[in-house]
């Protein structure tokens, strides 16, 4: 079973050379740190920079730098710096090659619902509706059940919902699954996992089709 | 072309209860903590507020919550601050919730001149409820309507006398859009210059868009999630 630096590492496997990439906050967030050797990507964040770095170095924060999740942040060299509509230009226009971010649940034709529990928790969806709807690739990160043990890798999303049938790929402590049209299709299990635990724990269709690999992390 | 007024108090000294209100800011960045704090001291109240996010418990919009001079909410995150989730959740504040991309095109367009336009983001989700479907290049797009205001107030880095405005890193945020679609925008900045000491090849905001300016003080620049890395 991976935890969450695992999920966030199998995740950076998915990076391809040249990508510009949008991280949600949480667990995406992590997959910063693990970029492959010898690739480089360039992190977008929605509240205006292309080419963020890393957390700054105590005493060097600035309020005026900050990352879509409110985190003080750096710049990396040939970074650039732009207002909110043209952060969603570059968004919904495409320009993002992947987005990662979290999910509370989603179901097996690819809907996610991510930003409201009715009655109880009313954040909002910030910028990831925009995301979703327009990303040509979505990974997910989250967590495969709740604490309940209940699955939240449904047939039909119970939450409102962000998007619909645009989730491509998700990673979770478990197992990495593509999302087709006949359901999750099973590619990888996490260490020490078997595929019975990712039936038990998948409400939605699962497809499962010959040896499954233990994932390499 | 004189645009400068004295400070916040005299800059906001005509809204009203009632108005429509878009403030400037991401978080807690870029935010017009000078306006802000003269709202909270004019008291007015029935506000509508146009604003990514409506500030922490005891900084930014959240003063405003607390005083109940806000009638409602428009915006797209909202986290982050238990007083408003306490009135919305109670009913007590109306609010709406919109995806941040639309939020800001709807910002852009109104100030434009562009009524509406259709964005994929939402489709399929309850804030598509009651809004237009067209389908363009085989994907289903919802109709957003643009987004004006009777003030917008915004937070710049430099701006000289004509309301040319300049701002620094990620404070830009929302600033420039709203900037465009105020009937009245007001413009604090932290250095009021003479024209002609900005460089017009780096001016974000022209100063067409801008009514009222001033040199803001006292700017806290509150930090919301301070996260360092050590050096070793």
């Amino acid at each position: 079973m991976l935890d969450k630096i695992g999920i966030a590492k199998r995740i950076a496997q998915e990076l391809r050379d040249g990508w510009y990439v949008n991280l949600g906050i949480g667990i995406p967030t992590l997959v910063a740190n693990y970029i492959p050797e010898g690739i480089q990507v360039e992190f977008q964040s929605e509240n205006g920079i292309l080419g963020m770095g890393p957390f700054p170095f105590e005493g060097e924060e600035d309020p005026d730098l900050i990352n879509a999740g409110k985190q003080t942040v750096t710049l990396k060299k040939g970074a650039c710096l732009f207002d909110s509509a043209t952060s969603f230009a570059m968004i919904r226009g495409q320009h993002v090659q992947l987005t990662v971010l979290g999910a509370m649940e989603i179901s097996d034709q690819g809907d996610i619902a991510n930003w409201k529990i009715p009655g109880k928790m009313v954040k909002g969806m910030g910028g990831a509706m925009d995301l979703v709807a327009s990303a040509e690739n979505i990974i997910v990160a989250m967590m495969h059940t709740n604490k309940a043990g209940e699955s939240k890798l449904l047939r039909k999303c119970t939450l409102p919902l962000t998007g619909v049938g645009c989730v491509k790929k998700v990673v979770t402590e478990l197992a990495v699954m593509d999302i087709t049209h006949e359901g999750f299709h099973l590619l990888e299990r996490a260490p020490g996992v078997s595929v019975e635990q990712i039936i038990r724990s998948t409400e939605g269709r699962l497809i499962v089709h010959g040896d499954i690999p233990e994932m390499r992390i | 072309m004189n645009k400068v007024v004295s400070d916040a108090d005299e800059a906001i000294k005509d809204i009203e209860n009632g108005m429509t209100l878009m403030v400037g800011g991401f978080g807690l960045c870029g935010i017009p903590e000078n306006c802000i704090a003269a709202l909270v001291r004019k008291k007015i109240n029935n506000l509508v507020c146009i604003s990514n996010n409506a500030g922490v418990d005891d900084f930014g919009l959240g003063l405003l919550l607390q005083n109940r001079q806000i009638r409602k909410m428009i915006s797209s995150y909202v986290g982050e601050n238990d007083e408003f989730e306490r009135q919305m959740l109670s009913g007590e504040l109306e609010v709406d919730l919109i995806p941040q991309g639309s939020l800001a095109e709807r910002c852009r367009a109104g100030g434009a001149g562009i009524p509406a336009f259709f964005t994929p983001a939402g489709y399929g989700t309850e804030i598509a409820e009651g809004k237009e479907v067209r389908i363009f290049n085989g994907k289903p797009h919802i109709l957003e309507m643009a987004l004006t205001a009777d003030f917008a107030l915004v937070k710049a880095w430099k701006g000289d006398r004509f309301g040319n405005l300049i701002y620094k890193g990620t404070a830009r945020n929302f600033n420039p859009m709203m900037a465009m679609a105020g009937k009245i925008t007001i413009a604090e900045v932290e250095e009021l210059v003479e024209p002609g000491e900005l460089d017009p090849n780096y001016i974000h905001t022209p100063g067409i868009f801008v009514q009222r300016i001033f040199q803001g003080k006292n700017y806290e620049k509150r930090i919301e999630q301070r996260t360092v890395r050590s050096k070793s």
